[in-house]
């Protein structure tokens, strides 16, 4: 685990587990989250990443180990005691409440003056670049202006942490692609700590300051982005984020990822020849899948113009630079 | 089916059943209900002799009249009667809200395969008898009855609740129980878990959460519920028959009587079309209810 | 995912309110069921057990003939409903907007919350002005008029949510109109128009109000029976009966209940 540079963390799970009857979700989970950070957990279907984040809310309460907010246990707190705010995964908006009543629900719930709730509303809309929308239904708005209400609702209330669940899963490729640095911006603008939970590597890799990937409720590995991918601790962790070839080496692995290789017409030193089998065209990059004694290597290459020099049936050379590779333990 | 004389077949049959022994029907007991009482069978006056052409029907409108009306407005019986069948339905149906809500609203908690079994337990008694069961409640309620011994056993008072008002409230909201549950359970079992937790997460306590979001959004639910018992007890017969005394008054048994016992067919009818004109408003708002749900 | 949220629970208040609610509905019908075999002539003092009241209930011939004559009305009547039912429910999905196609919905649909006292009144008032004797013919139109409504409504629900576009396939491999709407459509809403036959059969066995008014002498059905013994007071001989019915509809329902889930889990 990175350590926090001097800063306070504002989270710490410690030793968490949670078991739904057989099923153990959460193992012995340990993390910190620091003030002002975004955090993100990664993980495929199932790993238990959306099951810590709701121990986190107060949804569910952990069988074993510890929460702490701001050094405070959260054991047994309900959800409306706890300073974190949720924006969920389909939203949530209340279908019988306005734009403007469904951002106000959390602040009146808070007590705030009737007076201080307009502007606060005002402020939240603008925000989220949808000023004017204040009496739309949410049956009435499209897909990307009902994440950014869910949105400024969870936000509203001033919460000490913004717990986000999936918040692009329901949006368009090139809308999502967007609404990533968006996201990002304002958090850095607001400097409130979010916490996203995501199945999507590029969504966690283009926000996050550090990533926490996931396994079976476990915790695999946590870092920036770059060291996750560059240095990943282990094969799981190096083939759930990005693409990645794997050579045996010694009991462990080594790993070179694809934009790592190089690939030539001709024989070089130490190069392996096998044979051009397959070409994807990515617009800005090319994948090569070269069969070297009968396994598939991925190369990839960014295109910069000129026609693609590799065809499917074309020998080939492939190799990397020895800096490039990556010893796994396990 | 989409040939033309398929289609139209398909059409005419049921539309002429329905127009011959519904519809017509209907138009008879509106005229009736202009007509007076005589001894004869039918016992009623004026009818249409259509051998007699024109002069015959004309002659037959100018029998027709609103003195059968006027004779309800005036009998205090009849006025007695037609609000006490509004309070009855309407003690009932709020009865039921109460009664029913939570039962729908713990169903709906229950996991997929439960939730089955739980809508079937609560269907299977309207397939049973409704004639029969309200006479269960008569062994219950009856002075010697079940309840009364029931309450000797814990050492309370008897209840003398059999040929009361309160039997006829008790029989009406077993009776139609399912029919406020089914509506509100369809609506609760179909919200959104995370509506609720986005609500508890915003800062509201579980029973504020309550208020403020599942009860607004089972509203639909609620005024289905309320509007299928509501109408159809306004104008119940066997309950108030069986279960209420002599003095309990309500329209069902007020067309009974004057039908089989009074055999004064146009009063009958006049009550008729003031219990339909009264429910028309109640099952115009379930129809429009209906369509937006159909839809 | 397994998601959390779909596992809530019951609690403790959600379990108490569906048991208390589930109880003031079974308890009265258990405890009628449960006199039933009672050996006691007064229905409500427990004498003992005994089936003498199932015996007395054979040698009753009154009850028997009523029994009888509801039996013939149902199956006549609900076959008939189900038939127009069926019929009226292709045309309210299908045909679209049609001359009087409101007047036909609003006939369709009106019975279903009118007060059986009036549909009764109403019927009667049309047999008297026809000059038709009244008897059995006249309940079984009566009961099919208004189980006609309810059988379309079922009918009515799972043809709008059948594609059409499999009428429109076998029409394009060959069939008539006709040939696809027998062929591929009734197949497909077989268990709904099922279901409507047995709606219709179950309120047609049940009624009381419809068949009073428009019955006559000799077609004295077995509600009509049991409401004239009723009035007199409680007897066990119509626990008797009750449980016997209680016993046929609920056997049915939980059948076909059964039937449904084990072609589902198919």
């Amino acid at each position: 685990m990175t350590t926090s540079g001097g800063k306070s963390p504002l989270v710490r799970i410690e030793g968490v587990t949670k078991r739904f009857g057989e099923v153990t979700a959460v193992d012995g989970v340990s993390l910190h989250i620091d003030e002002g950070e975004f955090f993100a957990l990664l993980g495929p279907s199932g790993c238990g990443k959306t099951t810590l984040m709701r121990m986190l809310a107060g949804f569910e309460a952990p069988d074993g180990g510890r929460i702490l907010l701001n050094g405070q246990d959260m054991a047994g707190l309900p959800p409306h005691q706890r300073p974190t705010s949720m924006m969920f995964q389909s939203y949530a908006l209340f279908p019988h409440l306005s734009v403007e009543q469904n951002i106000a629900f959390g602040l009146a719930r808070q007590g705030w003056a009737r007076a201080a709730i307009g502007p606060r509303v005002e402020e939240m809309l603008s925000l989220v670049r949808l000023e004017g929308l204040n009496r739309r239904k949410p049956s009435q708005l499209s897909g990307g202006q009902a994440q950014r209400v869910a949105l400024a609702r969870a936000l509203a209330p001033g919460p000490r942490i913004l717990l986000l669940d999936e918040p692009l899963a329901a949006l368009d490729r090139k809308l999502r692609e967007e609404t990533q640095l968006e996201l990002r911006a304002l958090q850095r603008r607001l400097g409130v700590t979010f916490l996203v939970v995501t199945h999507d590597q590029d969504e966690a890799m283009v926000m996050a300051d550090r990533i926490a990937v996931m396994r079976a409720g476990t915790i695999a590995q946590v870092g920036p982005p770059k060291a996750v991918y560059e240095r990943p601790a282990s094969r799981y962790v190096a083939e759930f984020l990005g693409e990645a070839n794997l050579f045996e080496h010694g009991a462990g692995w080594r790993l070179v990822r694809p934009e790592k290789m190089s690939i030539s017409p001709v024989p070089s030193p130490g190069a392996l020849q096998g044979d051009v089998a397959e070409v994807a065209y990515f617009g800005d990059r090319t994948r090569y899948i070269v069969e070297v004694d009968g396994k598939a290597l991925l190369v990839s290459r960014a295109n910069v113009g000129g026609p693609l020099p590799f065809q499917a049936g074309d020998a080939a050379w492939v190799t990397y630079a020895p800096e490039a590779a990556v010893d796994l333990a396990s | 089916m989409t040939g033309g004389r398929g289609r139209r077949l398909a059409i005419a049959l049921p539309y002429l059943w329905l127009l011959v022994f519904f519809a017509l029907p209907f138009a008879l007991v509106a005229k009736l209900s202009l007509s007076h009482t005589v001894l004869a069978m039918p016992p009623y006056a004026p009818r249409l002799d259509p051998s007699r052409g024109l002069a015959g029907v004309g002659e037959f409108l100018h029998g027709l009249s609103f003195t059968t009306y006027a004779r309800l407005g005036s009998d205090r019986l009849y006025v007695a009667a037609y609000l006490s069948s509004l309070r009855f339905a309407a003690i009932a149906t709020a009865i039921l809200l109460v009664i029913g809500y939570p039962i729908a609203y713990g169903m709906s908690r229950f996991g997929p395969r439960a939730r089955e079994a739980l809508v079937m337990a609560v269907i299977l008694p309207f397939w049973t008898s409704f004639l029969i069961r309200i006479y269960a409640w008569i062994a219950i309620l009856k002075p010697a009855g079940l309840l009364n011994q029931a309450l000797d056993l814990v050492h309370l008072a008897p209840l003398d609740l059999l040929d009361t008002n309160t039997a006829v409230i008790i029989g009406m909201v077993y009776a139609y129980l399912p029919f406020m549950v089914l509506p509100l359970y369809a609506v609760l079992e179909k919200q959104d878990a995370s509506l609720i937790e986005a609500a508890r997460d915003l800062g509201c306590t579980a029973t504020q959460a309550f208020w403020r979001v599942t009860f607004p959004l089972s509203l639909p639910g609620v005024g289905a519920g309320c509007l299928l018992c509501f109408i159809p007890m306004v104008g119940e017969f066997v309950i108030p028959d069986l279960l209420g005394g002599s003095r309990t008054l309500m329209l069902g048994r007020t067309i009974w009587t004057e039908f089989f016992a009074d055999r004064d067919w146009p009063a009958a009818s006049a009550v008729a079309i003031v219990l339909l004109a009264t429910l028309a408003i109640p099952i115009a708002l379930f129809q429009r209810q209906q369509a937006k749900v159909l839809s | 995912m397994r998601r959390p949220s779909d596992a809530r629970g019951p609690t403790a208040f959600n379990l108490a309110s569906v048991a208390l609610g589930l109880t003031f509905l079974y308890a009265p019908i258990v405890l009628l069921v449960l006199y039933s075999f009672n050996a006691s002539r007064l229905v409500t003092v427990w004498g003992g057990f005994s089936t003498r009241w199932y015996g007395a209930l054979l040698r009753d011939q009154q009850m028997l003939d009523a029994v009888w004559v509801t039996l013939r009305v149902g199956l006549i009547s609900a076959s008939a409903a189900t038939v127009l039912g069926v019929l009226a429910a292709v045309a309210l999905v299908r045909a679209g907007r049609f001359r009087g196609s409101g007047v036909f919905a609003g006939m369709v649909y009106a019975p279903l919350v009118m007060p059986e006292v009036i549909l009764g009144l109403s019927l009667l008032l049309l047999f008297v002005s026809l000059g038709l004797p009244r008897g059995f013919w006249t309940v079984t139109v009566g009961h099919t008029t208004v189980t006609l409504c309810y059988a379309t409504v079922v009918v009515q629900a799972r043809l709008s949510s059948f594609d059409r576009g499999l009428e429109d396939a076998a029409q394009d491999l060959g069939c008539t109109p006709l040939k696809a709407f027998l062929l591929v459509t009734l197949p497909n809403i077989a268990p709904a128009v099922a279901a409507a036959w047995m709606l219709a059969f179950t309120l047609s066995l049940d009624d009381l109000v419809i068949a009073s008014f428009t019955s006559g002498p000799g077609a004295t059905t077995l509600p009509m029976r049991l409401y004239s013994q009723v009035r007199l007071g409680v007897n066990p001989e119509i626990n008797a009966v009750s449980t016997l019915l209680i016993g046929v509809v609920a056997a049915g329902v939980i059948a076909a209940w059964l039937l449904q889930q084990r072609r589902r889990d198919a």
